[in-house]
């Protein structure tokens, strides 16, 4: 297991040792200034998100850390709680402090139960230092984390979702707003935040915002921990500043040569060759970390097939663009490996993903046709027309 | 179910929300205990815990129908999920279900009739870099090849202690 180079090179609860001198407000800015956005792939604000729930007025505040890493092609939050547990509780620690919360709840996959046990030590190693508990480091903060299993639901890890599973619901979706820092568990303001975003939170407030901001991009600052597999030859977790270029990237992982990546899992998009040149960022490819290499001789169809098999799967059912709209995809998909898919129909799979962009309820089914409109656009010599592929 | 058994279930059900909590947000964790205890969730065990929790029994089987980790139906005592997504499906898990199905002698989905295995599938579980992967119940196995297999069957047996000399390898159906 890859340790991760920055956050190996922290020193222990520097960050939290900062955060306890200073008062709520300045630790919000130090975050709003450094510019950090959320790691998980939807790129909120990071300061915003804390200012609006510390800002809320209520009786209890709940900081919730996101671990149901669930999209295709993502591992990092699982190596980050492996080899950095401390850096993530840290991050969460700060983040208590900052809003004014008392809870913390760590919601993590059931696929990553065997996380549990060492998680849990960490936890009770942190009350025994006084880390976490009544009076921490002998201030007058307490704050303590508490895991969560997820019981098998990749839409659980959308955030009103994961709520829902917390308080004992199907993981379904909620209208937004309400936004969960005002309305969230149990009703209470509540903060939900990727396990890599609040890594660097600790790795900011023990380095300084300029610290991060020196790195990454304008938009982008900071650096991102990236998950990458598929068809290159050193797979596995890696650290890299936002605004790298795809073929940068691909070097560094032994992915040359390959026909197409897909960045952001999948239901990111599927960067041609042609286009390794755009970078990694928030205001170009934007990421959760998902890398997925595709060598010269993948069928991109098998890979649609794959990616549409598991929207099918996990979409929670709620909203008929996404529950139907799935599936007439990936029906449209295996007309096309029969070799038996019009123009006149392909276009109007096209068509019917743009409307599932615009009118599914939450992420999932906003996401989930991207693969297949940014297959459908730089594959279309290779998709059409086949005789029949499959066996 | 035999009488003295509902009773003892419901008794360890009643232990279980007295430990983990009698209000509506314990609901996964209380099932995620019962289904790891009893490797299911009767209609009878979502009665005692709609009892326990003051909500309708139809709340509770909403709950367990949506949860690929929940679900009624009765599953073996070893349950294999090997990983369908992009990375493991690139890496061969497709010869790594055909040699699960050949030694086990069912197909994905079915429990052996001993009920000691059952074959699912899982979406991605976060090991790309290294797969095939598969979990049995909770632990994990990475790169797994088909020659493999039958040594991961075998680790689960030994489990039994006892009952692991009269282990079958193959179900004939």
């Amino acid at each position: 297991m890859t340790a991760i180079p920055t956050y190996s090179a922290q020193v222990p609860e520097a960050g939290l040792k900062a955060a306890l001198a200073l008062d709520r407000p300045r630790i919000i800015n130090e975050i709003s200034a450094s510019g950090l956005k959320g790691r998980g792939g939807a790129g909120f604000p990071t300061g915003v998100k804390w200012n609006f729930a510390g800002a809320a007025q209520a009786e209890r505040k709940f900081i919730i850390c996101n671990a149901d890493e669930g999209e295709p092609g993502t591992f990092k939050d699982r190596a980050i709680l492996m080899e950095h547990p401390d850096l993530v509780f840290e991050g969460m620690t700060i983040a208590g402090k900052a809003v004014g919360a008392r809870e913390g709840i760590l919601f993590l996959r059931g696929e990553y139960a065997y996380l549990r046990g060492p998680l849990e030590a960490a936890l009770a190693r942190r009350r025994e230092r006084h880390l976490l508990g009544q009076g921490i480091l002998g201030s007058p903060l307490s704050f303590d984390i508490r895991v969560f299993m997820g019981a098998g639901a990749y839409i659980c890890g959308e955030e009103t979702a994961l709520i829902e599973c917390l308080e004992g619901f199907r993981g379904e979706p909620r209208n937004r707003p309400p936004f969960p820092v005002n309305t969230g568990y149990l009703g209470f303001p509540s903060v939900v935040n990727n396990v890599e975003t609040l890594a660097w939170a600790a790795c900011i407030l023990a380095n300084g915002a300029p610290w991060f901001r020196a790195m990454g991009t304008e938009k982008s600052s900071g650096r991102k921990i990236f998950s990458v597999s598929g068809d290159c030859r050193r797979p596995g977790v890696y650290e890299f500043p936002l605004g790298i270029t795809v073929s940068q990237l691909l070097a560094e992982v032994g992915g040359e040569g390959a026909k197409a990546a897909q960045i952001g899992g999948a239901s990111g998009q599927c960067v041609p060759a042609k286009d390794f040149g755009r970078s990694i960022a928030f205001e170009d490819i934007a990421t959760g970390g998902s890398v997925i290499v595709f060598g010269p001789d993948r069928d991109m169809l098998e890979v649609l097939h794959n990616f549409l098999e598991f929207f099918v799967d996990e979409s929670c059912g709620q909203c008929t663009p996404c529950r139907c709209g799935n599936r007439k995809l990936l029906e449209g998909v295996e007309l096309l490996q029969e070799g038996r898919c019009s123009m006149a129909y392909l276009n109007e799979l096209c068509a019917l993903g743009e409307t599932m962009k615009l009118a599914s309820k939450c992420g999932l089914g906003q996401s989930s046709p991207c693969a297949f409109l940014s297959v459908v656009e730089h594959f279309r010599e290779e998709i059409m027309g086949r005789i029949l592929s499959r066996a | 179910m035999l009488m003295t058994e509902r009773e003892r279930a419901a008794a360890e059900i009643r232990a279980l929300a007295d430990k983990l909590g009698r209000d509506r947000s314990s609901l996964v964790p209380i099932l995620l205990e019962v289904k790891k205890k009893y490797h299911r969730i009767n209609s009878y065990a979502m009665q005692v815990i709609a009892d326990l929790l003051g909500i309708h029994p139809v709340e509770v089987h909403s709950v367990v129908s949506f949860y690929a980790f929940l679900g009624d139906h009765a599953q073996g005592r070893f349950v294999i999920r090997l990983c369908r997504t992009i990375s493991c499906d690139m890496q061969g898990k497709e010869r790594v279900r055909r040699q699960l199905e050949n030694d086990l002698g069912i197909p994905f989905g079915a429990t052996t009739a001993d009920g000691s295995f059952t074959l699912e599938w899982a979406n991605c579980i976060g090991m790309c870099d290294q797969g095939p992967a598969l979990l049995v119940n909770d632990r994990l196995y990475t790169k797994v090849t088909p020659e493999r297999v039958h040594a991961i069957l075998g680790e689960c047996r030994r489990v039994f202690g006892v009952h692991a000399a009269e282990a079958k390898e193959v179900e004939l159906s």
